[in-house]
This record gives C-alpha cells, sequence and structure tokens, in this order.
C-alpha cells in the first residue's frame, strides 16, 4: 500500500475542508472495498479523511413520511432497524443479501453506493482498463466477460456496478443527500446518482470533487407485504451476484396498483424498468403479464460474447421475484 | 590453520570460518572475490549512517522532504484490547490485524487472505465482529477490541472455545480463532434478533431468535474453512446456541438416496 496522511476530522464540516487539501484526498467509510483496492494498489489515494464515526449515523422519518438512512450508519444496523424491516422488507433482503455479517457491520451506507466494480480487469493492475486507467483500454470488452453488462455499456466499459443494495434503493426511488464542499446541501435521484460509462468509465457516479453522502431518503413506505429481493450467484451466499432482481407490488382489489423493478449486476448502474413498471400497472398480478413484463424488461439487451446466459437468466428471475413478491401474503 | 591456496590479501580466517568457505567450494580466485565482496557489505554496514547522511546531501531538496513526509504518516493511537490499553505509534497504513500479531504480539487472530475474503482475522469491535485485515488501526481510537486471546477468563475458556474443542471444529486450526470469533458475536446477534437473508420474514422479527442450521450456516458463510470441518462447526455453534448437547447427525447415504442423488 502506497502511503497516505490519515485525518480524523471531529466534524462533518472539517471533514468537507480536509477533502481540500489534495486533489487525490479521499473520504473513508467502513473501508470494506476502499482498503482492498488499495492494497491492490488501484487506488492510490494521498490522503485518507475518516468519515464513519462523524454524525449522521440516525435513522429518522421525514417530513414526507419517508424515512432518512443516516449515511455513515453501517449497513447491517440500517438492515436490521425495526423500521426499516417493517416498512421497506426489500431493502433489509437486498442489504442481508449482500457480503457477510463482518462486512455489513463494516460498511456504511454512503460507502456501499460508493463501491467499485468486481471487474477482474479492473482489479488487476497489469491489465487494461478504462476506469481504473483512463485510455489504457477495456480488457473485458473482447476478454472473459460472463459476468459484465448486458446494458448500457460502452466500447471503453463493460464493468457491473456489484451493489445489491442499490438495486432495491432504484426500485424504492430512493434519493441521494450530499454535502458540498461549502457546505451547502444538494439531492440526487437514485437513477442519476450512477452513471453510464460512455468515454469517461473512471467515473462511476455524478458526485463532485469534495462532495460527501450525508444520507439516503427513501420516500413514503410501499411494496412492505409484497417484496422479493432474489439473487443468483455462483453459490448461496457471500458471492457477488450474476444477476439480481429487486421486485416490489402494492396490490388492490386483484390489481396491481404499484410496481417498483429494478435488476442488479446487468449495468454499470442499478437498472431500474422503468417499462416493465408501466406495463404491470392496473393489470393482474398472472404469470402471463410477469412473463411479458420479463420479456419487456429484455428487450434492448446486448450481450457480450460470454453474458448472453443473463438474458435467459434474468427473464426467469424477474417471473421468479414478482411471483414470490406476489404469494409472499396472500 | 587456512587452506593451501590462500592468498597475501585475504584477510585472516579463523578456522571454521576456512571451513565454511571450503565447504560452499570456494578457492582462490572465486574465494577472494567472495571475501572482497564480503568486506565490502561489512563496510557499508558500519559506514551507513555516513553514507546515508551523504546521499540526503546531495539528493534535491524534493526528494527529500517526500521521504520525511513518508515518515511522518505516523500516527499515535490508544488501542483499547480485551481491556488492555496500549499505546501505539503507527505508519498511517498499518492494518488492525498487522498491529495486533506484529506489534503486540497478539498472534491469535490469523491473515488469511488480507483482502476480507476468508474470515480468519475476524474479532470483535465495540460487539460486532468485524475484519481486521480491512480495518486501520489508526481508525481504532476509542474502541473496544476484543480478539480470541481475550475471550478466556483465566483457565476457563469461553463455552464457544470449548464447543470448537468437543466437537472437532477444525482440522488444521488457521480458521479457528476467526471462526470463534465471528461465531461469538453470532450468539448476540441472535439475542439481538437480527435477521438473516435466509430469514422467512423481515416485518416481524422477535428476539431471542432460534437459529436452525441452514441460519447458521448463512450467518458464518464470513468464516472460509479450507479444511471443511463445517459439519463440526455448526454442531459446536448449535450446542452454545441452544444449551443442547448436539451430536453428529450425518449418517451414510442409502443406496437409495445415492442412487435419487445419481438420476
Amino acid at each position: 500500500m502506497r502511503p497516505f496522511t490519515f485525518i480524523a476530522p471531529e466534524t462533518i464540516e472539517a471533514a468537507l475542508s480536509a477533502s481540500a487539501s489534495s486533489e487525490k484526498a479521499h473520504y473513508l467509510g467502513g473501508g470494506t472495498n476502499l482498503i482492498d483496492l488499495m492494497k491492490e494498489d488501484v487506488e492510490r489515494p494521498s490522503h485518507l479523511i475518516e468519515v464513519a464515526d462523524l454524525a449522521h449515523q440516525e435513522i429518522t422519518k421525514t417530513a414526507s413520511g419517508g424515512y432518512s438512512l443516516g449515511a455513515m450508519k453501517n449497513n447491517s444496523d440500517t438492515a436490521n432497524h425495526p423500521d426499516i424491516r417493517k416498512h421497506y422488507p426489500l431493502l433489509t433482503m437486498a442489504m442481508l443479501s449482500a457480503a457477510t455479517a463482518q462486512i455489513r457491520n463494516m460498511a456504511t451506507n454512503g460507502g456501499n453506493l460508493l463501491q467499485r466494480t468486481r471487474c477482474p480487469y479492473f482489479y488487476e493492475t497489469s491489465m487494461p482498463c478504462n476506469k481504473r486507467e483512463p485510455g489504457s483500454g477495456c480488457g473485458a470488452l473482447k476478454g472473459m466477460n460472463g459476468n459484465h453488462a448486458i446494458f448500457g455499456w460502452s466500447e471503453s466499459c463493460v464493468a457491473t456496478n456489484p451493489s445489491d443494495m442499490c438495486v432495491a434503493l432504484a426500485a424504492l426511488e430512493a434519493k441521494v443527500q450530499v454535502r458540498q464542499p461549502d457546505g451547502t446541501e444538494r439531492t440526487i435521484a437514485f437513477t442519476d446518482f450512477h452513471r453510464l460509462p460512455g468515454d469517461r468509465p473512471e467515473k462511476d457516479h455524478t458526485l463532485k470533487k469534495g462532495e460527501l453522502i450525508t444520507a439516503i431518503e427513501l420516500p413514503a413506505p410501499k411494496f412492505s407485504d409484497h417484496y422479493y429481493y432474489l439473487k443468483i450467484r455462483e453459490r448461496s451466499s457471500y458471492a457477488f451476484a450474476m444477476t439480481s432482481v429487486a421486485a416490489g407490488l402494492e396490490l388492490n382489489n386483484g390489481m396491481i396498483t404499484d410496481v417498483a423493478l429494478a435488476l442488479g449486476a446487468v449495468a454499470h448502474k442499478p437498472w431500474k424498468l422503468i417499462a416493465s413498471e408501466d406495463f404491470l400497472r392496473n393489470k393482474k398480478p398472472t404469470s402471463d403479464n410477469f412473463t411479458e413484463a420479463a420479456e419487456i424488461a429484455m428487450r434492448d439487451a446486448k450481450p457480450l460474447k460470454h453474458n448472453a446466459y443473463k438474458i435467459e437468466m434474468g427473464k426467469k428471475a424477474i417471473v421468479r421475484s414478482l411471483t414470490q413478491a406476489f404469494e409472499r401474503k396472500a | 590453520m587456512c587452506t593451501s591456496d590462500k592468498s597475501p590479501n585475504e584477510p585472516q580466517l579463523t578456522e571454521d570460518e576456512a571451513q565454511v568457505l571450503d565447504d560452499l567450494g570456494l578457492h582462490g580466485e572465486s574465494r577472494r572475490r567472495f571475501l572482497g565482496r564480503i568486506s565490502a557489505a561489512s563496510l557499508s554496514v558500519l559506514f551507513a549512517p555516513s553514507l546515508s547522511s551523504e546521499i540526503f546531501g546531495k539528493s534535491t531538496p524534493d526528494e527529500v522532504v517526500a521521504e520525511i513526509q513518508a515518515l511522518l504518516n505516523e500516527v499515535q493511537v490508544n488501542l483499547k484490547i480485551n481491556n488492555t490499553v496500549k499505546p501505539l505509534r503507527i505508519d498511517s497504513r498499518m492494518t488492525l490485524l498487522d498491529a495486533l500479531r506484529e506489534r503486540l504480539q497478539l498472534t491469535g487472530s490469523k491473515k488469511g487472505c488480507g483482502h476480507g475474503q476468508c474470515g480468519a482475522c475476524t474479532v470483535i469491535i465495540d460487539g460486532k465482529r468485524k475484519l481486521s485485515c480491512l480495518t486501520l488501526a489508526a481508525t481504532c481510537k476509542d474502541k473496544e477490541i476484543t480478539t480470541v486471546e481475550g475471550l478466556a477468563e483465566g483457565s476457563q475458556l469461553h463455552p464457544m472455545q470449548a464447543a470448537f474443542l468437543k466437537h472437532d471444529g477444525f482440522q488444521c486450526g488457521y480458521c479457528t480463532s476467526g471462526q470463534i470469533c465471528s461465531s461469538v458475536a453470532l450468539m448476540d446477534e441472535a439475542k439481538n434478533g437480527e435477521a438473516s437473508y435466509v430469514s422467512e420474514d423481515f416485518t416481524e422479527v422477535p428476539k431471542n431468535l432460534e437459529l436452525s442450521e441452514e441460519e447458521i450456516r448463512e450467518r458464518m458463510s464470513g468464516n472460509i474453512c479450507r479444511c471443511g470441518a463445517y459439519n463440526n462447526i455448526v454442531q459446536a455453534i448449535k450446542e452454545v446456541h441452544t444449551g443442547q448437547e448436539q451430536a453428529p447427525k450425518w449418517e451414510f447415504a442409502t443406496t437409495a438416496q445415492m442412487q435419487q442423488a445419481q438420476s
């Protein structure tokens, strides 16, 4: 690991101003991804600013009837907070599918949003990777791309976002609250937070230099009766998804009145299935409709050499997760 | 006392030293070359302080500053480990695991992968199981750290340690301290009523959960045992969790079961 200066500010304000100390200063949350990437020599920060023990540790009700998740709170306590389990069990289920108890205890909510791809070409510094080293090329485009994107990729990057939590947050239409270096706040819609690679794959998200995530805002509770997070992986625990689906249904009189649907591990960002959601609204929760929603979801998929399986797997996963969500409470 | 091909340039050797060189097959010219290098190396050790000050004197100011800044990344941290406070001055890069093992001689916590994939380095920080290999020691100020060395009370083993022994919850033992720390914390998570991915329902989770075998396996998935002692590990955890004696559950498959598995 390369040398860096360690800064432990006492306040958020001090952290914000410390971020101006260098172009290569980096906030440190739980460190489960960043410290690993520093050991791999992928991340090379000059300064680490510890923020995990600062304010924004709370889960509070918002004026609009939703909940605000403190960015510094850890994933375990967030997933298992009684209010979150009760009102947003889809989020709880997605968060608990991720990593292990040890890692969830360390990882912060803000950090979860900022975790970097698990593309092996990104991790291996002897390989070309436009995300790690802009202009060096994409090793995965013509290489081993079995676990890469089928949506939204570009010639310069085919990596996927590895988060489970973010798939549920995209489905639930959360918002990200950030503090700018000058102390002012701004709010980013969740689906605008992560970006597609285009020709700037080194940028995973739309945060500006020095901005710090302080909270994730959830809209008023929905989908708390009919929900399912299906995660398909190579082993049944402690693995990143090959494909995952966050599904939530609101039902009334045998009709779908509202639906939340997003895919994970298929794109550079959590992939919200807006067209499938639109199709399912005001329809009956039948297997034919679920199948049609899955067909719509995969209409624009563009597989690479080794990941065409994700199309069929994705369709089956969508139908299965919608069915599980529907059957959870009759 | 020395062998026949000793040259006038060769330094005085003791019999033992000469014997070593003979054993290495170093005679004549090669022996003189070897001794020449040895003395150069000894010289450089002797004069290292003056040599290095000369190097610093000659290098550009920028390089010197960079070198000193690297040394200045020292962090002072008081680590509270197993109820004892240990003041340490460390490089900012030092992980908690390395601080435990290399600086405090607490070698119970093991370095398996160093990347958060195996769980051998699991310790309990402020009551929660965490990975010491991905935790910077500098971030542990004012935190209560429990390692496997802190679980027993005197000679009285922690019930989980005793259960691992009783049920043979290991073979090589390398993952064991991580497995034990992890399962000790798991007992509290079950008491607090924390759900897991395989929980049936997330909306209503009671306190004092009774963990099924499937639940224990899911919740312990962060601790890899390459010997594959999982059955015995689960049995040990179950015994502590339920307070009831556990017997091995496995049995050989019947012919019918084997046929079904193969079809």
